[in-house]
Formats: C-alpha cells, sequence, structure tokens
C-alpha cells in the first residue's frame, strides 16, 4: 500500500514537472514511459495475474491502431475513435480468447503470438481500407507543436492512471481472486466454483482494452503508422520484459518495471543505434539468468552467485 | 492438369518443411522449451551456405550436413550455459530468454550482412523435370529429397542408437531417466545442439532454392510452429506428414485466395488448428 | 446445452435420492474405465467406494464433479442433470471433492484458499463474509493456528485438513473424499476419522473413496466395491465385508494390506 502510495505521487510529480517545464524531449520521454506503464500493467493482468503468457500485445495495439487510424481518416472525433478503438480490440480479445485459452503454456504462447502475424497480413494486403504496407497518414489533431505533445502526455498518463486503478480494483475484487486461483492451480479453481473460461476471457479483454487505446492514442501522437511498426513483435515482448524486471503480479510492478526499462532503452539507443535490438536481447538474457524475480531481487553478491551457478562446474573459480 | 502441378510443387516443399521443423519439434518434446532462436538459426544456415558457394564453390546441396555439423556445437554451448539453468522455470521465462538470443542473433547477423535478400545462382542451373504439362523444378526436388534424408537420418539416430534412446528416455520421464543413470543434463544438451544443426541443414537447403534475409527469421520460425501443430508434437512421422501438408495447403492456398494471402492463411488454419484439435492431426504422444 | 444450465428436473426416484447414475460408461480409447455403471446416493448417507488400483475410482469422481465428460450414460444430481456439465457449475450445484493429491493455491495464505472456495462454490456474497466463513471451517478442521500461513508450507496432513476445509466452504450437498487418509499416520487417521464422523453429522451427504478398510468399517453404513469399471458389490458395510465375490476379488488380499497400513 505504502510502496503503491509512494510511486502513484513520484508519478504524479513527474508529470506535473514535464508539463510545466518539459522541453519536446522530455514530453516524448514522458508520454512514452506513460504508454509502457499502460501496457506493462495491462499485459500483467492476463500475463501475471492469471498467469497465462500472453504475446498478443502487438495484435491489440496493432488493431487499436488501425482501427482509430481508418476511422479519424473517415471523419470521426478523436474521442470516439480511441473509445471504439478500444471496445473493438476488446471484442477481438474476446474471440481470441475463444479460440486459445484453453490452451496452456506454450500453446497459448504460440496462439497469441500469432494473432498479430495475421492481423499484419491482413493488413499488409486489404490496401483500399489500411492503406497496405506503406502505411496510413493520420490527419493532425489542432494546435501548435508544443500544445499537441502536451495533449498526448495528459491523455497518455490519464490511460495508464486508468489502467493501474483496474489493476489495482482488480485485486480486490472477486475476478482477482478468480485469476490468483487459475494462475497457481486451474483445475483445483474449477473444482471450487470458478467459472475459469469467462474469468480468463474477461481479464483478456480487459488487458486488451487498455492496450487497444494506448495504440489509437499512438497513432494520433505519430500521425504515421505502418503495419511493420504498430504490429511488431517487440511490442509483445517489452511490456513482458519490463513487468519481469519491476515483479510480475503485482500492481507497482509494472510500473517500477516500465520507468526503468525506458532508462536502459534510452541509453542503449544514446550509444547504439545500429546494434539497439542486439544490446535489448542480450538485456532480457541477462534479466531472465541474472535477475528473474526482477529488480527488486538486485544485490551485487547474489548477482555474483548467480554468474557462479550458471557457470559449468570446471569453470568456477 | 493445374491442381496436378499445385499439388507437386507443395508436395516438392514438403521434405523442406520438415527438415525445417524437425529440430524445432525434437528441442520442444525432449526439453518442453519452445526455442524462439530456431528461424534465426535457419537463417545462419542460409548464410554460411551462400557464402560457401560464394567464396568456396561449394553447392549448398552438399554444403547442408556440414552446415548441420558447424551449427551443432554452438547449439550444445548455448544450451548448457545459456538455457540449462532456466530450464525448471515457467514457460514465459524460457520463451522470453530465447527471443532474447533471437533479437541479438538477428541484430548480429543485419549488421554483418544487411538486410538485402541473397540468392545462390546454381552455375549452371539445374533445369526441370517435365512429366507432360507438370514441371519439376530439380534444385526444389533435391532440397526436398536430402531434407527428408536428413530428417530420417534424425530418426535413425532416435530410434536405433545408444544416444538416442537416451534422449527418447528423458522425452518420456525425466527423473526416471536421471535414475537409469542418463545425464539428463548432457543428453539435453546434445538434443539441443541436434536441434540446431537440423537448423543449419534447413537453412542450407533453402538458400539453395529461396533468397535469404536476415527478416526472414520469423517466418521460418512461424512455418515451423504450424507444421508442428498440424502433424502433432514431437514425432519425427508427425514433422514429415506437416511439412507436406503444410507445403500442399501453401500450395492450393496460393491458388485460390492468392499468394500474398497464402502467409496468412496458413496462419489463420494453425489459429483453427488449436482451437479445434491442439494434438495435432496424429494426435499422438511420445517421440517415435 | 449451456442455454440451460440446470436441466430438465428429473422425476421419480431422483428425487428421494441425491445423486443417481444410469448406465454411465467412461471409454478411455481401448480402455473401458466405468462400464454401464448404475447406483443412487440417499440424502445424508456415507458410503465408502472401494476397489483395488484401477478400478475406477477415481475416474469416477472425475465423472461426478464434471472433469470428464461420460462417454455414455445420465447424471442426476439433487433433481438436475450434472453428466457433461463444467467443474464448476457442478460445484455450484454442490458436489465438492478433495483431490487424492491433494491441491492446494500454494502462493495463497490457507485461510485465503478456504476462503476462495466459500466465495465461488460457496455463494458468500462479499469477500469480508468468505474470511469469516472461511475461519469458521478452519477452526472447524483445526487449522485456526496455521490460517496465515502459505498454503504451500503445510504438512501433508495438514494440506490434507485444508482440502476438507476447501470442500466444506463450497456449501456441499454431496462431498467426495478421494483418499484423504492416503499416506497419514495412525493418530492423523483417528483425527480425520472423528473429522468425517462431525461432517456426517452436519446432514452433508459424503462418499469416501478409500483403500483403508478401518475408514470404511468405522464410517460408512453402506460399500460401493468397484472392479474393472463395474459395480460388483453395493450392500451394508458388515453384509459386503462378509460377501464371497467382493473378498475373492478384492479383500482378501487387500483387507490385510490395509491393516498394516493403517498402522496396526
Amino acid at each position: 500500500m505504502l510502496r503503491g502510495g509512494l510511486i502513484g505521487a513520484a508519478a504524479v510529480t513527474v508529470f506535473g514537472i514535464l508539463l510545466l517545464f518539459g522541453d519536446n524531449y522530455a514530453l516524448r520521454l514522458g508520454t512514452t514511459v506513460a504508454m509502457y506503464v499502460t501496457l506493462a500493467t495491462a499485459w500483467n493482468i492476463i500475463g501475471g495475474f492469471a498467469g497465462y503468457p500472453s504475446f498478443a500485445t502487438a495484435a491489440f495495439f496493432g488493431l487499436g491502431a488501425y482501427t482509430s487510424g481508418i476511422a479519424l481518416s473517415n471523419g470521426i472525433p478523436l474521442s470516439v475513435a480511441w473509445a471504439g478503438a478500444g471496445l473493438i480490440v476488446a471484442l477481438f480479445a474476446v474471440m481470441l480468447g475463444l479460440c486459445i485459452l484453453h490452451l496452456r503454456g506454450h500453446y497459448f504462447a504460440i496462439g497469441s503470438l500469432v494473432a498479430a502475424d495475421v492481423l499484419r497480413e491482413i493488413t499488409n494486403v486489404w490496401v483500399s481500407v489500411t492503406g497496405g504496407g506503406i502505411g496510413l497518414n493520420l490527419p493532425l489533431p489542432g494546435g501548435d507543436a508544443e500544445t499537441q505533445a502536451k495533449l498526448f502526455l495528459c491523455v497518455m498518463s490519464g490511460l495508464a492512471g486508468a489502467a493501474c486503478c483496474a489493476a489495482w480494483t482488480l485485486t480486490r475484487s472477486r475476478l482477482g481472486v478468480a485469476l490468483r486461483c487459475i494462475a497457481q492451480n486451474e483445475d483445483a479453481a474449477q473444482v471450487i466454483g470458478i467459472d475459469t473460461g469467462r474469468s480468463k476471457i474477461a481479464a483478456l479483454a480487459l488487458s486488451s482494452l487498455f492496450v487497444g487505446i494506448a495504440g489509437a492514442i499512438y497513432a494520433s501522437w505519430t500521425i504515421y503508422i505502418d503495419p511493420s511498426d504498430v504490429y511488431d513483435v517487440s511490442l509483445s515482448v517489452k511490456p513482458i520484459i519490463m513487468t519481469l524486471l519491476g515483479g510480475v503480479g503485482t500492481v507497482t510492478g509494472p510500473i517500477v518495471g516500465a520507468f526503468a526499462f525506458l532508462g536502459l532503452e534510452e541509453l542503449i539507443w544514446r550509444n547504439s543505434l545500429e546494434f539497439h535490438s542486439g544490446f535489448l536481447g542480450l538485456l532480457v538474457v541477462a534479466l531472465v539468468l541474472f535477475l528473474p524475480a526482477g529488480l527488486g531481487q538486485l544485490r551485487v553478491g547474489s548477482i555474483w552467485t548467480r554468474i557462479r551457478t550458471v557457470l559449468p562446474p570446471e569453470a568456477r573459480p | 492438369m493445374l491442381w496436378l502441378q499445385v499439388l507437386v510443387n507443395g508436395l516438392a516443399l514438403g521434405g523442406l518443411y520438415a527438415c525445417i521443423a524437425a529440430g524445432f519439434s525434437l528441442v520442444w518434446g525432449v526439453l518442453n522449451i519452445i526455442n524462439i532462436l530456431h528461424g534465426s538459426l535457419i537463417v545462419l544456415g542460409g548464410y554460411l551456405a551462400f557464402f560457401a558457394h560464394l567464396q568456396l564453390g561449394i553447392s549448398p546441396f552438399l554444403f547442408a550436413p556440414i552446415a548441420g555439423m558447424l551449427l551443432f556445437l554452438p547449439g550444445f554451448a548455448i544450451q548448457r550455459v545459456i538455457i540449462s539453468p532456466v530450464m525448471a522455470r515457467p514457460v514465459l521465462m524460457t520463451l522470453v530468454l530465447t527471443f532474447g538470443l533471437t533479437l541479438f542473433l538477428d541484430n548480429l547477423m543485419l549488421v554483418a550482412f544487411t538486410a538485402d535478400y541473397r540468392k545462390i545462382n546454381l552455375q549452371p542451373p539445374l533445369g526441370v523435370l517435365e512429366f507432360g504439362d507438370v514441371v519439376l523444378p530439380l534444385d526444389r526436388l533435391y532440397a526436398t529429397g536430402i531434407g527428408l534424408v536428413s530428417v530420417g537420418a534424425l530418426w535413425l539416430v532416435l530410434r536405433s542408437t545408444q544416444l538416442g534412446r537416451a534422449i527418447v528416455a528423458v522425452r518420456m520421464d525425466r527423473d526416471a531417466a536421471s535414475l537409469m543413470g542418463i545425464n539428463v543434463r548432457l543428453t539435453h544438451a546434445i538434443a539441443f545442439g541436434l536441434g540446431t544443426a537440423m537448423a543449419g541443414v534447413a537453412g542450407a537447403l533453402l538458400a539453395a532454392i529461396f533468397p535469404i534475409s536476415s527478416l526472414s527469421s520469423s517466418g521460418y520460425l512461424g512455418k515451423a510452429f504450424v507444421i508442428c501443430v498440424l502433424g502433432g508434437l514431437g514425432s519425427v512421422p508427425g514433422v514429415v506428414l506437416g511439412g507436406f501438408a503444410l507445403g500442399v495447403i501453401e500450395s492450393y492456398g496460393a491458388l485460390a485466395v492468392g499468394p500474398e494471402n497464402a502467409l496468412t492463411m496458413s496462419f489463420l488454419l494453425l489459429i483453427a488448428l488449436l482451437a479445434l484439435r491442439p494434438t495435432g492431426l496424429l494426435g499422438r504422444k511420445g517421440f517415435t | 446445452m449451456d442455454a440451460d444450465p440446470d436441466g430438465p428436473p428429473a422425476g421419480g426416484e431422483a428425487v428421494r435420492s441425491l445423486l443417481v447414475l444410469e448406465n454411465v460408461s467412461q471409454r478411455f480409447g481401448g480402455l473401458l474405465a466405468l462400464d454401464e455403471l448404475s447406483l443412487s446416493l440417499k440424502q445424508g448417507e456415507v458410503v465408502g467406494l472401494i476397489g483395488p488400483n484401477g478400478a475406477g475410482k477415481t475416474t469416477f469422481v472425475n465423472v461426478v464433479t464434471g472433469v470428464l465428460k461420460p462417454t455414455s450414460g445420465v447424471i442426476v444430481f439433487d433433481g438436475h442433470r450434472i453428466d457433461g456439465k463444467r467443474p464448476d457449475r457442478v460445484a455450484r450445484r454442490g458436489v465438492a471433492r478433495t483431490f487424492q493429491i491433494v491441491q492446494p493455491f500454494p502462493h495463497l495464505r490457507v485461510r485465503e484458499n478456504v476462503a476462495a472456495a466459500a466465495l465461488f462454490a460457496g455463494g458468500v456474497a462479499s469477500q469480508a463474509e468468505a474470511s469469516r466463513v472461511a475461519d469458521e471451517h478452519l477452526a472447524f478442521c483445526g487449522l485456526e493456528r496455521d490460517a496465515d500461513k502459505p498454503a504451500g508450507s503445510l504438512s501433508l496432513a495438514g494440506r490434507k485438513r485444508l482440502e476438507l476445509a476447501k470442500g466444506l466452504a463450497s456449501k456441499p450437498k454431496l462431498l467426495l473424499l478421494d483418499e484423504v487418509n492416503a499416506g497419514l499416520n495412525a493418530a492423523e487417521i483417528d483425527e480425520a476419522l472423528r473429522l468425517i464422523a462431525a461432517i456426517a453429522a452436519r446432514g452433508i451427504t459424503l462418499l469416501l473413496i478409500e483403500h483403508l478398510m478401518k475408514v470404511v468399517v468405522q464410517s460408512c453404513s453402506r460399500v460401493l466395491v468397484l472392479h474393472q469399471g463395474r459395480l460388483i458389490a453395493d450392500g451394508p458395510t458388515q453384509e459386503i465385508m462378509r460377501d464371497e465375490d467382493v473378498i475373492e476379488a478384492y479383500l482378501g488380499r487387500r483387507y490385510a494390506e490395509a491393516q498394516r497400513g493403517a498402522g496396526i
């Protein structure tokens, strides 16, 4: 509780400072971190609370971006387009869930991973509506560059706040109890009367709703989207890494993880444009090997112990 | 006779597809790990074959077994050093780990070889076989034949060598195998090495027919998924069945909905299969 | 099917009997695990289900609780068809079970485990209420001192009692106890016997799947004997203990083992 309050206060302070004094770069970083918080918190609902290793974040994000983009191109107002995109993505998540949520482990992971590929290919081919591989230009929202940047910071932060509130409410709700039981022992959960199918679909839909709206806002923010960008598999993996960094299955974990991840990403971007996804890969490997329980586990001594256990016996000093 | 030509096109890819998926299926079955890295290793095998042809003039068909041998050791080492410590962890961890390795290797290849598509030009071209109206390019016939032979060799290793029996025993019951005196850690590393070796063979054969690029690793990984789910996990006959099934389905799919939709169709097919029959068409357990 | 969650109420005998199975079969490939099984349990009975390993006892539990959909046959519980219904629906209708291999939610506290059962199968309205109900059941099962421990940290005997508490929190009309005594020592079994008697005294119909004859003889008024998926005997406990077929098929060899297993 205390930790949550502190993190919330810190986030609001950062938001206020950015809004008052932030330059363009700072505003961009702020909006990005708000988006990351949203994605990681949303993933945590299905991946952390319910324990289902979903790789469908990119699918929900891209579908949200394109739904909203197409709606805006046809003159639909901004707020309607964003909310509508969220709802359509949630509907898609329900259908996807009906197809793959009865699967466990690897099979579920694959099914969720493929969802983004299917949507990307359909977007690529359906040129008349989506613009195909060339991408889609969105109409500019009004106002000068700085007003726009502040608008998107506010909207994305609001969404992140809403996602965190939803996650916090969830931990205290019946559905939250059901998801925790499902994550630990699904068969036993069903035997004590939990409608596991409906609970899992609810979790996936709630998760996808926030991801879809985040995609919609992202599309308006960047003004231009293309399939390889918004359906990129790294969008599915980054929220997982952030959540692992901060701690899986907690409300504050994804928030902390998102900030930490953005910091690392900026560091890598600055120092290596060419090899940044390679560094990201190394970071992921190091994280899984040395910090599987997240940053909370970070102690210098323990890292050395981990390194020693990873080395084959004959190579240990 | 269009349908016959389409059938031949599909079958001519079947053995190659079986080869793409065999190592992936072996690793999944024996180590209970989805090796996301598999697609990148196929691309790496392809590049090795490309440069072996360009620099040394070795035919990719002859080079295929060499590519397999070259990739065995790195696979063995990766399993031993990086994957072994997380074997007992939840699915999510091993998936994220091998994904990280893929990001690294893909980026490495992108920097080293650029994103350009490279094509091996066989001199002289192999030409085609003709049966009436039906045409069969010889390069595809060779690739699919060598692919099948490699998968068959893997099958023989599993069936009739002591090492193979150890691998099968570890797959069936890790603890019992350990009690029987089998070194489970070593067996895991060897099985993973065999998996990467098969990826190397498949990559070399692919490079003989198709242009390769460091961007195409996820496409090969997707095919390996589909083939495993089609044929059922962890069986060599299943992989062969799945490989030919995917070849034929893609071939007819390209005819029916256009080649640009063929990939979408095979992915939709995968989701449909997962929804209805996740144990595969054969639906059996056990690596045989 | 799903549009009508309750199924048609069945008339006649089903009204007097709590659970009725008619010609229920379960086939796994070539293996017939349950073969045309027909039986009924009356409200308030304590019945033992015995049989050698592989006789189909656990399959029987899985079929009744909805984990398996029977290949053929009809199961009526409390006037409603339940064959092929999902486990959570069967649970909410009033069928609870314990697992032969205990299945706690290891990272939840002991109290939270029981509260979850009360919240879902037990139909308790709020989490606060569920927590209060859970404490009652924990006290009843002698686990009140462990309420705040993670369930994964309990001893085997503790986890077996946790299973019972979860089962009770589900507010069952019928409780299926799948080998709740396996692996316990003599003192723990005596404790479990007292608990079973106390549960029966509440009017809950009990079906004990047991290997230990001592438990069956002491607790059950009636015994069902399964052998190779068929019901080979069904009657008052004392009669079954004298039945030649049963002794031949099962007890002759098992009885002595069971006595040893009970630590006597």
